[in-house]
């Protein structure tokens, strides 16, 4: 490039950093200290506390319940989607009769599947809130039909049922996305590899592990990455799903909703705020693991 | 016929995301009645009435057009902001050019809750809560990180041959972009371009602290106020037709260019 051509170079900047600074560095920052006063929302009036407020998510059985919930999120949610996600897409690519050339229909298939990906997530916490609806629901209608009437539960009131079933349309809306995602990958890979495996008499499991799965894993990091940050989240379905929200008796709270109640409801936003500061570490711990965790494996696998 | 199970289980599959659409979409043409009676049967006779009640009475049509407004606002101002500051990161080299990057990129790994705090008085200090100004400018400053970060990439790879050509020709850097560069770039910006759409479009948790006005409601919001509120009468049908209005533009628009979309969406993720 040439010499010159700072000036450009600061008009093309400065808006977007402008915005940046504004809207998320510096709330990011705030959102630090305000983590260790007390402070209400009336201006001045906030008092420094110290870590009195993380001592206190210590012992706030709701928060807990929340942290625990979000914990089995984490570990259901991204093996779950991943699971379904890579057989799904083996299926699409090696469920037809010569098993390379994808099986009859995928381009319907791969449609169908990506629908979820495309609704806003309040449209999905809308539409399955009717399908779990006890009376009148798709899936209590469902079972009725078949003669099943004895399964028929109120989805979302029963302690037991209700994370699962937020669970259950967590995966719903993101096993298209990942599909389509490993399907892209897998195209990317020889075709002479899987040759190969079936000349030297490979069964189909076998090709998977040993071929497919190595090959997709920068994939199934990133997959796991991105579905472990979901759920650590799980905010909008359940504020919009569940009873209370959250309930039934805490069965659905997560750290998004327990943050957002104690803002935004009781004013407490100091509390809140150390609410966020602890999901943040949270996240980074997740993350590191998880990335440290594939970094590993791929080398055993190299 | 070892593939059957394979083939069934693709079908189910298909069911499963289909299904609950088709049935939010007949439910739509039902009766309260209806619908409160038999989940599973098909509506006796149409009831096209419905739609018009969810876009009027029940203010679908105003949160559509809210939403269209204010992510077409942000969606636009994050691609040229986005893009400008990509391209001066990218093929500009200047003092403290890494450390702007990484100043952007950093908080893409940050969790928005953490944030919510701050950001709330930060915009109503600025007297934009409950704007759509508001919403636009905040989408626009939570979305530009990644837009940068992806477009970054793809203003390097570029050729500067033509570039320098240019400016021998007397162009100026503004020109250079806005009529060389973001011309070769247009395959990247459009699959990150689907992607902050998507992103945007299914926003619920900035507007629903940063927006409280109902008026000013975008569809998200009026859907779930819609549905969680009983002051709506009891009507299910009306929000099965404002779900129904809700889902059809977006499916019916990516049936037609679902390639794009699907190649957007998952180049947008992989970078």
């Amino acid at each position: 490039m040439r010499r010159r051509g700072l000036g450009f170079v600061a008009c093309a900047l400065l808006p977007a950093l402008l915005l940046h600074v504004v809207f998320v560095l510096s709330p990011y920052a705030q959102a630090f200290y305000l983590s260790l006063t007390d402070w209400n929302g009336v201006a001045g009036q906030a008092r420094f506390v110290g870590l009195d407020n993380f001592r206190q998510l210590g012992s706030d059985p709701l928060f807990l319940a929340a942290v625990r919930n979000n914990l089995v999120l984490l570990l259901t949610l991204p093996l779950g989607t991943i699971a379904l996600g890579l057989f799904l897409a083996t299926a699409l690519k090696f469920g037809s009769r010569g098993g390379r050339s994808g099986v009859r229909g995928a381009r319907f298939y791969s449609i169908v599947f990506f629908f979820p990906q495309l609704l806003s997530v309040a449209i999905v916490a809308v539409l399955w809130g009717f399908a779990y609806n006890p009376n009148s629901g798709l899936i209590n209608g469902g079972l009725r039909a078949l003669g099943l009437d004895g399964l028929a539960r109120s989805w979302l009131a029963e302690p037991g049922l209700a994370l699962f079933a937020v669970l259950a349309v967590l995966i719903w809306s993101g096993v298209g996305f990942y599909l389509v995602l490993f399907s892209a990958a897998m195209d990317a890979i020889p075709r002479e590899f899987y040759e190969a495996a079936l000349l030297d008499g490979a069964g189909q499991w076998t090709t998977f592990r040993r071929i497919t799965l190595p090959l997709l894993w920068d994939n199934v990091q990133v997959a796991f990455v991105y579905l472990g940050m979901a759920a650590l989240d799980g905010f909008a379905l359940v504020q919009i799903m569940t009873v209370g929200p959250g309930g039934p008796d805490g069965a659905t709270e997560v750290i998004g909703l327990s943050l957002y109640r104690n803002a935004f409801t009781f004013s407490r936003f100091g509390y809140a705020a150390a609410m966020g500061v602890a999901l943040f570490f949270g996240t980074l711990v997740f993350a590191v693991l998880a990335l440290r965790a594939g970094r590993r494996e791929r080398v055993e696998l190299a | 016929m070892r593939r059957i199970p394979l083939h069934l289980a693709l079908l189910g599959w298909t069911l499963v995301t289909g299904f609950p659409l088709l049935w939010a979409a007949i439910s739509a043409l039902k009766t309260d009645r209806e619908i409160l009676t038999s989940p599973w049967s098909l509506p006796e006779s149409p009831q096209w009435t419905n739609f018009a009640r969810a876009w009027t009475e029940a203010d679908i049509g105003r949160y559509f057009l809210n939403s269209v407004l204010v992510v077409g606002g942000a969606l636009g101002l994050t691609m040229l902001l986005g893009a400008l500051a990509a391209y001066a990161l990218a093929r500009y080299p200047f003092r403290g050019n890494r450390f702007v990057y990484y100043l952007f990129v950093a908080s893409m790994f940050f969790p928005t809750f953490l944030a919510l705090v701050p950001l709330f008085f930060t915009v109503q200090q600025l007297g934009l809560l409950g704007t759509h100004l508001g919403l636009i400018l905040v989408y626009t400053a939570f979305a530009t990180p990644f837009t940068i970060f992806f477009l970054h990439a793809f203003f390097r790879g570029l050729p500067s041959a033509v570039a320098e050509a240019a400016f021998l020709d007397g162009c100026s850097h503004a020109g250079v972009f806005f009529r060389i560069m973001l011309p070769m770039a247009r395959p990247g910006l459009i699959s990150v371009a689907i992607f902050n759409f998507l992103g945007l479009w299914n926003q619920y948790l900035l507007p629903l602290v940063l927006n409280p006005d109902p008026d000013n409601y975008v569809l998200a919001q009026g859907l779930a106020a819609l549905s969680t509120s009983q002051g709506y009468r009891g009507d299910w049908s009306g929000l099965f037709a404002g779900l129904t209005i809700a889902m059809l533009p977006v499916l019916a628009a990516y049936v037609v260019f679902q390639r794009q979309i699907q190649a957007g969406a998952t180049a947008g993720a992989l970078r």
